[in-house]
């Protein structure tokens, strides 16, 4: 049984005329504990998959499962779905409510979730996320880049959930806290048993991350492939193989 | 004294509540008919470095230098009102998003011809020739359409074309590019870095090109600044950039993952905080 | 705790309780507004008034209400009275320190009311959108429609004068500004990341309204009620002036201007002292929103 799988599912915004299709018949499965990225390039609705799985796009057709549940339509998810799936943002300056302390946020997402022991939950939290207690009860604005997305990791992490989705996690973050907080994904995957799915536009991150790369284009899934195709350059389309030469760097013509 | 810009001794400093914070801290380099890369981490002060030398630091920030010399002449002892014949004129600047400089309610074309017009004086005939001259040297096919066009309907790409083809209009000695492609696709990216690359070569334009991308950096410089804490910790030949020497820039390096083999886990940079004390490395 | 050691206390960047999380927070609010000379000076009116109607029985010199019909229309200084009496003698000063209490008791009134009532109606139909939105815009938009003053004498006539209604009044047509900018700041958090994170851990719209929501639409709110107070306050002079509010022998500080409006040309203090006080209070509001709104103000900030 898949951990996630997506049989022909369309996505679109607007109604009408203004309609516009970010996605279209997309089907793909992740496994259990798999880690499986989408690539493509803005637009092209790698983002839009997740936003439609979690419900933060209402307007879809097709089907979603989770651990063989189907997900049911429009936007509305039961709790037990958010217990299973979570989500980490792209911006960390954009994610965290400006006015809420770290403390606030954890207990906040732990209350929700039904726990009653949130004072030793939130302590071991950000011990998972690398942060410690000393940053319990700081605000947004007293932390970097990298130390507010160690908290949305850790928010995403309290519910216990068996998949987390990551969209663009690093994109905003410099290099060498990029590292940081891959390395921290990476050993939240081993010692949680996670799936992840994710998002990237950054090649090298993906092969970094995942064992299976789907390469969208225009709201397709143009093909699907293990990262050692990818890394030894044998794409199965050309538009892969465009995508892979231009991520590789400029070259003086 | 074949230097287009010099840069002797530069500080940005800003007063906070905590006391003085310096953002730039004694920044020195030369610049020739070239392409310089400013490379650094968020905060190490790369955009403020070029954003002090069109002396575009706003107020409490304060800008100082022994001297900032375009052509000989040192821009710091220039009045605001001769800065202002200065940026854009001879020294241009692309910002990151296209969205933030453009005007949403002028077409394309009307800005252009404003932006021709306010330096050189001319018919509007001849300022619309020049503006569609301008597109088609940034790779713009369709140039009478697209000067007819609001900025909302253009791509991010062509935003930023047309963003580097209004800062050719007067045809400057030096472009200061801050990470014109950090908002762009991969494919797009490598279209608007060949327009750069040919009007550094076609023009004998400088440039300073800024970014945080370290690998784009080494394929597209030729010579590449380290900054770190606002000095400049490193410099060297961009082809030779992996081959660097200082723990900042090989951490940097090293934290990257890598496209062509795979890696258990990746490196953390160690931050030795000699590194911010260390006086900045001068020009060779 | 030396002074120094609970400065630093409080400027922390890292914060070892809840309680010093909010103190720090709250006392740097307080120096950015401390350093606005300005705003200074209009809470320190504002706290003035309080302490004034909160001893009215000791400061003023004089019952509010005593006349004194000899002694009618005493000009300024006069002995005993430093700001001249009214046309039944009463002692303005007086006058003026029990009218603070009836000023600050329609301010408060109508700063509970008004802006909660802009407030739920505004995020309920930011945030939920729809026909929700239409609907409660729509009936905004027709209370905007109507000319505030005659919108408040049409509510009074209706339901009578006096101070309650009066309050009524104004809160009624006070309200749709907040509702709109309420939604307005809606609009912009309900699609934010931030908000998207909330809602994945199962949060219902009541809970982020509340929640998430409130607390960022309410600092602008307080920015923007502090800056309407002076037309409040005028608002219910206005109505008091009118006789539609406050009723005489209430030394309410419009009233006492329609009082005095009769002698303005021969005694013009006893019109002048009430507006001074208006003025005074009004100004103070403003001056203090303006500080409060770089403080509090998310958009003014670097």
């Amino acid at each position: 049984m898949s951990a996630l799988s997506f049989k022909d599912l369309d996505v679109w915004f607007g109604e009408g005329r203004d309609r516009v299709d970010a996605v279209r018949g997309a089907s793909f499965e992740v496994a259990p504990g798999e880690s499986f990225g989408l690539v493509g390039e803005s637009g092209s609705g790698k983002s839009t998959i997740m936003r439609a799985l979690t419900g933060l796009a209402p307007h879809w057709s097709g089907r979603m499962a989770v651990n063989g549940r189907d997900v049911p339509p429009g936007k509305r998810r039961d709790r037990a779905f958010y217990k299973t799936v979570q989500m980490v943002f792209q911006d960390p300056y954009a994610s965290l409510h400006p006015r809420q302390s770290v403390d606030q946020v954890l207990s906040e997402t732990l209350y929700l979730h039904g726990f009653r022991d949130v004072e030793p939950r939130i302590e071991r939290l950000l011990d998972d996320v690398g942060l410690g207690p000393t940053f319990r009860f700081r605000y947004p604005h007293q932390l970097s880049g990298g130390q507010r997305q160690r908290v949305a990791i850790a928010r995403a992490l309290a519910p216990e959930p068996a998949i987390l989705l990551l969209d663009e996690p690093t994109s905003a973050l410099d290099v060498s806290v990029q590292a940081e907080i891959l390395n921290l994904l990476t050993d939240l995957r081993t010692e949680h048993d996670l799936t992840f799915l994710m998002v990237s536009h950054d090649l090298a991150v993906v092969a970094h991350m995942c064992e299976r790369i789907a390469v969208m284009r225009a709201g397709e899934i143009v093909e699907v492939m293990g990262v050692d195709e990818m890394r030894a350059m044998r794409p199965g389309h050309p538009y892969t193989q465009s995508l892979l030469e231009a991520s590789l760097g400029y070259h003086r013509g | 004294m074949t230097d287009l810009l010099d840069v002797k001794d530069l500080w940005v400093r800003f007063p906070t509540r905590k006391g003085q914070f310096d953002a730039v801290r004694g920044v020195s380099f030369r610049l020739g008919r070239e392409r310089l890369g400013i490379v650094g981490e968020s905060g190490s002060g790369k955009s403020m470095t070029g954003r002090a030398i069109l002396r575009l630091i706003r107020a409490p920030g304060q800008v100082e230098a022994a001297h900032i010399k375009l052509d000989g002449e040192d821009l710091l002892q220039k009045s605001e009102v001769e800065m202002r014949a200065v940026r854009g004129q001879r020294i241009s600047m692309v910002m990151q998003d296209p969205k933030f400089s453009l005007n949403p309610v002028m077409t394309v074309g009307d800005q252009l011809i404003e932006a021709y017009r306010l330096h050189a004086k001319g018919t509007r005939a001849e300022a619309r020739a020049k503006a569609i001259e301008m597109l088609e040297a940034v790779s713009i096919r369709d140039a009478e359409r697209v000067m007819r066009a609001y900025p909302h309907e253009m791509s991010g790409g062509m935003g930023q074309r047309i963003m580097i083809a209004m800062m050719l209009i007067p045809d400057p000695e030096l472009l200061i590019a801050d990470e014109p492609t950090s908002a762009l696709d991969v494919s797009v990216q490598a279209q608007v870095l060949q327009i750069l690359d040919r009007l550094v070569q076609d023009r004998g334009m400088g440039l300073i090109f800024i970014s945080h991308d370290l690998n784009l950096v080494a394929q597209f410089c030729d010579r590449v600044l380290i900054m770190y804490a606002g000095r400049v910790v490193e410099t060297c030949d961009a082809a030779r950039l992996h081959e660097a020497t200082h723990p900042y820039t090989r951490g940097l390096l090293n934290s990257l993952p890598r496209f062509d083999a795979p890696q258990g886990r990746l490196e953390v940079l160690k931050r030795d905080p000699a590194w911010a004390e260390a006086p900045s490395v001068g020009p060779e | 705790m030396s002074g120094t050691a609970w400065r630093e206390w409080l400027l922390t960047d890292t914060p070892h309780s809840r309680m010093q999380a909010r103190a720090a927070a709250l006392y740097q609010g307080w120096l950015a507004f401390r350093s606005n000379t300005l705003a200074m000076f209009g809470l320190g009116i504002l706290v003035f008034l309080l302490a004034v109607a909160a001893f009215a029985p000791v400061i003023a010199p004089h019952d509010p209400y005593y006349q004194d019909l000899a002694n009618r229309l005493q000009p300024l200084g006069t002995e005993g009275h430093s700001l001249g009496t009214d046309s039944l003698g009463r002692d303005i000063l007086s006058r003026l320190i029990y009218g603070s209490r009836i000023t600050l008791y329609i301010v408060a009134l109508v700063a509970l009311i008004a802006p909660v009532a802009g407030l739920i109606v505004g995020t309920v139909a930011g945030y939920v959108g729809g026909w929700v939105d239409m609907v409660l815009m729509r009936i905004t938009d027709i209370f905007l429609a109507f000319p505030r003053l005659v919108l408040a004498l049409a509510f009074v006539a209706a339901l009578g004068a006096g101070i309650e209604n009066a309050v009524l009044a104004i809160s009624l047509t006070a309200w749709p500004p907040y509702a709109r900018i309420a939604r307005a700041e809606t609009l912009t958090i309900r699609n934010s990341d931030y908000i998207s994170a909330v809602r994945l851990q199962g949060a219902g719209p009541l809970r982020i309204i509340t929640k998430h929501i409130w607390p960022l639409c309410i600092s602008s709110l307080i920015v923007r009620v502090t800056l309407d107070m002076a037309g409040i306050i005028l608002a219910a002079a206005g109505l008091g002036f009118l006789g539609l509010g406050a009723q005489p022998p209430s030394p309410e500080w419009g009233a006492m201007i329609s009082e005095g409006r009769r002698f303005i040309l021969d005694h013009w203090w006893v019109a002048t002292m009430p507006g001074l006080a208006i003025f005074t209070v009004s100004l103070a509001f403003n001056l203090l929103g303006d500080g409060l709104r770089d403080v509090l103000d998310p958009k003014s900030e670097k």
